[in-house]
């Protein structure tokens, strides 16, 4: 019969003296001695890299959770990837500290607005967001592109709405945001490559 | 960077200046340490601080913030005149030999051609003799006084050692201990590497500075070799990525740049691009040119873009002048920009003087974030006391504030300073209802194109056609983006040399940027990036680090641009005849019996090309080789002259001291009402500088307990002797001004920055870590932005954050 660590410690608890079970054949498959085990080794190993600097350090991110429904995944350890040329397995204290990065109470989790004049932020939907950002976008461009510059000479440019893009998003954030915003001929456009 | 990290490791000689590699960089700083354990190599720390890469260094030489251009101006003038170079390199593979026109000039710090009024040159007359047969003319003996080697050795002749100290602050022995050192790699088995970061590239002239050091590295035969190079040690995760895929206000991917207005000629824009070579036997690659950009235009508008439409050349906005985030501010403020959208960027902390961005923010009508931390833009509205004293109710922006996924919610590539392309994947669902960057861009884009289709509008072409061929339109995938910056074939893509050989089919992902077409038959969105996902599949997340060759290659590790060619220029790394200069240290070498280029790393170079047909390494140049003269590329001029910071305690530049236009970049473009900005020496008598510090990253990691808990407190660095002169000791809190405005920090009294002499006079230096904020767990602290000029560097407009005058007393 085999009996886990975890029921072993159970049928303890339930009153049951140890020597007797050991006595009737009862014994765990692992050494008493280990009070706990090792927490990662069930988790899920996830392969990432490092959003802070451009050494691109690999990362071995840990999470609870088996991926079934309902199971809420929760990322509970990060390290180095030890099999990474560049950093192999070490992080310096940015990235050591990553973990705190994920779960930052400072997260933002839902979509917020702040009136003209207003002290607060109100709750919004993703909806009513890109509805209300998308017309807003609109009426500046419509009333505000420049198709023509004063020699007559064709520009199809829109300067009175910028973005700033981000140098810590994925190649296929930036290569989406280059294609939208060149097609509403934004040129006011840039990200942290500029400073 | 030209190499890349783990190449460090076979270097003989490290010069870090410009950066601290240490502390901002210390995974790939550990490079450094390898080559010191293992081949012996040196470190040498040239910086206004004893930072901690000094700490670890052979040897350490202190220099004014801001005057990198007259050290290393000084270190060529040594390299030339004790004849250090490295002469069979310089001969070959530079424009040593090539004749410049007569009428070029340089007069007391200005070069010819120049307008006070707009602060710009006509650049006419910087370029090189042009011979009847449309090439170069050269003069092979070196003797002719317009040679470039002559007019290098002229113009650098001023920066004397005694110059040098003077101008740097810099003792003489010092400075004089770093040239040997730098001249042993001129040997033609030696070689060092540069590595700078952000203290290079944020002056007035940083571009320059950077130039300088490239010059020195050319000159040592040092590009283009393992162990060599100029590494620029990018700051952000993706920065390189962002920039290769043009992210920036003038360019396209893949360094293709925006047309301007006069630019109305498409076959014009073409031939402006696709450089015919130079000299003879040349390849000049960015003649290609119309391929990647016809490529890239299938990308984005598929069937619209024909070649009747000159592949919808018109649709692509056309520049009048250059909309840099400093241009932008400057607009936004005269309230000539109405919306905003920024995705995980923090201009309120991170673009330079706070008063100014803080009020051009004000003028929006719409602000949209884009991040998954509280920043303090998407807040710049809001009371937060002394660190932010705004009044909310007269603050009319409409603010959005989206919340976004982070690193470990996503899928996808980011490139390191290796130019390595790395696939990383999810590990959890974000937060509460946060969402993908991905799908908050679709979105928003989703809508605007559905309101254009529905009522119309201003030009909606490019955006009604904009190719958006998503399995899920509200959530493109990073598999389906990655593809398509990749490229594939629209139609059979043939062998130019054998036309029923077909490379790739219609449908297929292409193999590399060699096969992409301009007639319409290959898509590719980003061409330095084609080849990262193949038929084969995903490159970019392979992950085999054997390294067979022992230099730390890795060749089947993700994927690197271009065409996963780990050092760039290695044809350099050969003898003209393709022998390694190191065999040691071989990348690549000529074979004459396969009759190929190859060895440890992708060829930078025609891979059939025979030595005897006399290519020479710098395929990117229509010379063929690396320019010393950068002719009309450069806003400042063709050879990096020392000018002072826009802010300096010189009231003049002690190489022009009688011309008041040389006293600082006379090409910086300063917006009229920022003049009044800057601060005199009698007022603000004290050098301020900003930097990083490990323990934090921007103003990320204060939102992080651990960063938080490990430098949790706002402090300044000063050196002893003005401390001792303001009566300010170690733990006080002082008041640090300058004339845009003033922080309050914790003073930290330190050996570390020490007292220059320049000019006969005694300049300290105020250090400003850049970490806080009025967001995050850290303990609240002042914008360091509100300190620094609104100025930027005159080709890239990089703010000038590590050079300007402060002020500093006790609270």
């Amino acid at each position: 019969m085999q009996v886990t660590r975890r029921q072993f410690f159970k049928l303890c608890a339930a009153g049951v003296g140890s020597s007797s079970l050991v006595a009737l054949g009862f014994a765990p498959g692992e050494a008493l001695a280990e009070v706990r085990e090792f927490k990662l080794a069930r988790t899920t190993e996830t392969r990432n890299t490092c959003p802070y600097c451009s050494v691109g350090c690999g990362i071995l991110i840990y999470s609870l959770g088996d991926q079934a429904k309902n199971s809420h995944t929760e990322i509970m350890h990060i390290e180095g990837d030890p099999d990474h040329p560049v950093n192999r397995g070490t992080l310096c204290p940015k990235g050591a500290g990553l973990l705190d990065f994920v779960h930052s109470p400072d997260r933002l989790k839902r979509p917020e607005y702040r009136a003209p004049g207003s002290k607060e932020w109100q709750a919004i939907s993703w909806d009513d967001a890109f509805t209300r950002i998308a017309k807003l976008m609109k009426d500046d461009r419509d009333r505000n592109f420049i198709a023509k510059n004063d020699k007559g000479e064709t520009v199809n440019r829109w300067i009175s709405t910028g973005m700033l893009a981000a140098s810590a998003s994925s190649n296929e954030t930036g290569y989406l945001t280059q294609k939208i915003a060149r097609s509403l001929g934004m040129l006011a456009f840039d990200n942290q490559a500029r400073v | 960077m030209t190499n890349h990290w783990v190449d460090i490791k076979n270097t003989d000689l490290v010069l870090i200046m410009g950066g601290n590699a240490a502390e901002a960089h210390p995974c790939g700083f550990k490079w450094v340490t390898e080559a010191k354990a293992h081949r012996k190599a040196k470190l040498i720390v040239v910086d206004p601080r004893f930072t901690r890469s000094a700490a670890v260094s052979d040897f350490y030489a202190p220099i004014r913030a801001g005057t990198d251009i007259a050290f290393l101006g000084g270190v060529i003038n040594y390299l030339l005149t004790h004849d250090k170079i490295h002469h069979e390199y310089v001969k070959t593979y530079t424009d040593f030999s090539f004749l410049v026109k007569d009428e070029f000039a340089f007069n007391d710090g200005i070069y010819s051609g120049y307008n006070p009024e707009k602060r710009s040159y006509d650049k006419s007359s910087w370029g090189y003799q042009i011979g009847a047969d449309g090439y170069v003319v050269t003069d092979p003996t070196l003797q002719n006084p317009r040679c470039v080697y002559q007019m290098m050795k002229a113009h650098y002749s001023r920066y004397t050692p005694e110059v040098v100290a003077s101008i740097c602050g810099t003792p003489k022995d010092a400075f004089l201990k770093v040239c040997e050192m730098l001249a042993e790699t001129s040997a033609p088995n030696k070689t060092m590497t540069i590595m700078y970061a952000l203290g290079w590239t944020q002056h007035s002239y940083g571009s320059q500075m950077i130039r300088t050091g490239a010059m020195v590295q050319l000159l040592l035969g040092n590009i283009g070799a393992a162990g060599g190079g100029m590494n620029a040690l990018r700051g952000h995760s993706n920065i390189q990525g962002l920039t290769d895929l043009g992210l920036l206000s003038n360019l396209l991917p893949g360094y293709m740049s925006l047309p301007s207005d006069a630019e109305q000629d498409y076959k014009a824009y073409i031939e402006k691009r696709a450089f015919k070579p130079l000299r003879p036997g040349q390849l000049s690659y960015w003649q290609n040119y119309n391929k990647f950009f016809v490529s890239n235009m299938k990308a984005w508008w598929g069937d619209a873009a024909t070649a009747e439409n000159n592949w919808c050349f018109d649709w692509l906005p056309k520049l009048d002048k250059g909309y840099d985030l400093l241009q932008v501010f400057e607009n936004m403020n005269q309230g000539k920009v109405n919306g905003y959208l920024c995705q995980g960027f923090n201009p309120l902390a991170s673009a330079p003087c706070k008063v100014k961005v803080s009020g051009s923010l004000a003028k929006l009508k719409y602000l949209v974030i884009i991040d998954p931390l509280a920043t303090e833009t998407s807040e710049f509205w809001q009371n937060h006391g002394e660190y932010n004293d705004v009044d909310p109710a007269k603050i009319q922006t409409e603010v959005f504030r989206l919340p976004s996924t982070c690193f470990a919610e996503e899928d996808g590539s980011l490139v390191s300073s290796s130019r390595v392309l790395q696939w990383h994947w999810k590990a959890a669902e974000p937060p509460g209802d946060a969402k993908g960057d991905q799908e908050i861009m679709a979105g928003i884009f989703l809508r605007l194109r559905e309101l254009y289709k529905k009522d119309g509008g201003a030009f909606p072409d490019p955006i009604l056609n904009l190719t958006w061929k998503h399995r899920q339109p509200h959530a493109p995938s990073p598999e389906e983006l990655a593809k398509e910056f990749s490229g594939r074939a629209l139609k059979d893509v043939t062998d130019p040399k054998d036309p029923t050989k077909v490379l790739a089919k219609a449908g297929e992902q292409l193999n590399g940027f060699a096969e992409l077409r301009d007639d319409g038959s290959t898509s590719c969105g980003c061409w330095i990036f084609s080849g990262a996902w193949t038929e084969k599949g995903n490159l970019m997340a392979r992950r085999d680090n054997s390294d067979p060759f022992g230099i730390g290659q890795t060749l089947n590790w993700a994927f690197a641009w271009p065409a996963n060619r780990r050092v760039l220029y290695n044809r350099a790394s050969c003898d003209p005849g393709g022998k390694p200069y190191d065999p040691t240290r071989k990348l690549i070498a000529w074979d004459a019996a396969t009759g190929k280029w190859g060895g440890s790393d992708i060829p930078d170079f025609k891979p059939d090309s025979p030595p005897e047909d006399g290519m020479n390494p710098f395929i990117m140049n229509p010379e063929g080789v690396a320019r010393f003269f950068a002719v009309d590329k450069m806003a400042e001029g063709p050879f990096p002259e020392h000018y002072e910071p826009m802010e300096s305690p010189l009231a003049v530049n002690p190489l022009h001291p009688k011309n008041a236009l040389a006293r600082a970049n006379p090409a910086a473009r300063v917006f009229k009402e920022d003049w009044a900005t800057f601060g005199k020496a009698d007022q603000f008598p004290y050098v301020g500088t900003t930097y990083r510090l490990t323990e934090h990253f921007h103003f990320w990691t204060k939102h992080v307990r651990l960063n938080a808990i490990l430098q949790p407190e706002q402090f300044v660095e000063i050196g002893e002797d003005l401390a001792k002169e303001k009566g300010i000791k170690a733990g006080d809190h002082v008041r640090v001004k300058s004339n845009r405005g003033f922080i309050v920090a914790v003073a930290v009294v330190t050996k570390r920055l020490r007292t220059l002499d320049v000019e006969g006079r005694k300049v300290h230096t105020v250090g400003v870590p850049i970490h806080w904020g009025f967001m995050g767990v850290a303990k609240n602290g002042y914008i360091t932005n509100t300190l620094t000029p609104f100025v930027g560097d005159a080709n890239t407009q990089t703010p000038e954050f590590k050079a300007f005058l402060v002020n500093i007393e006790k609270v």
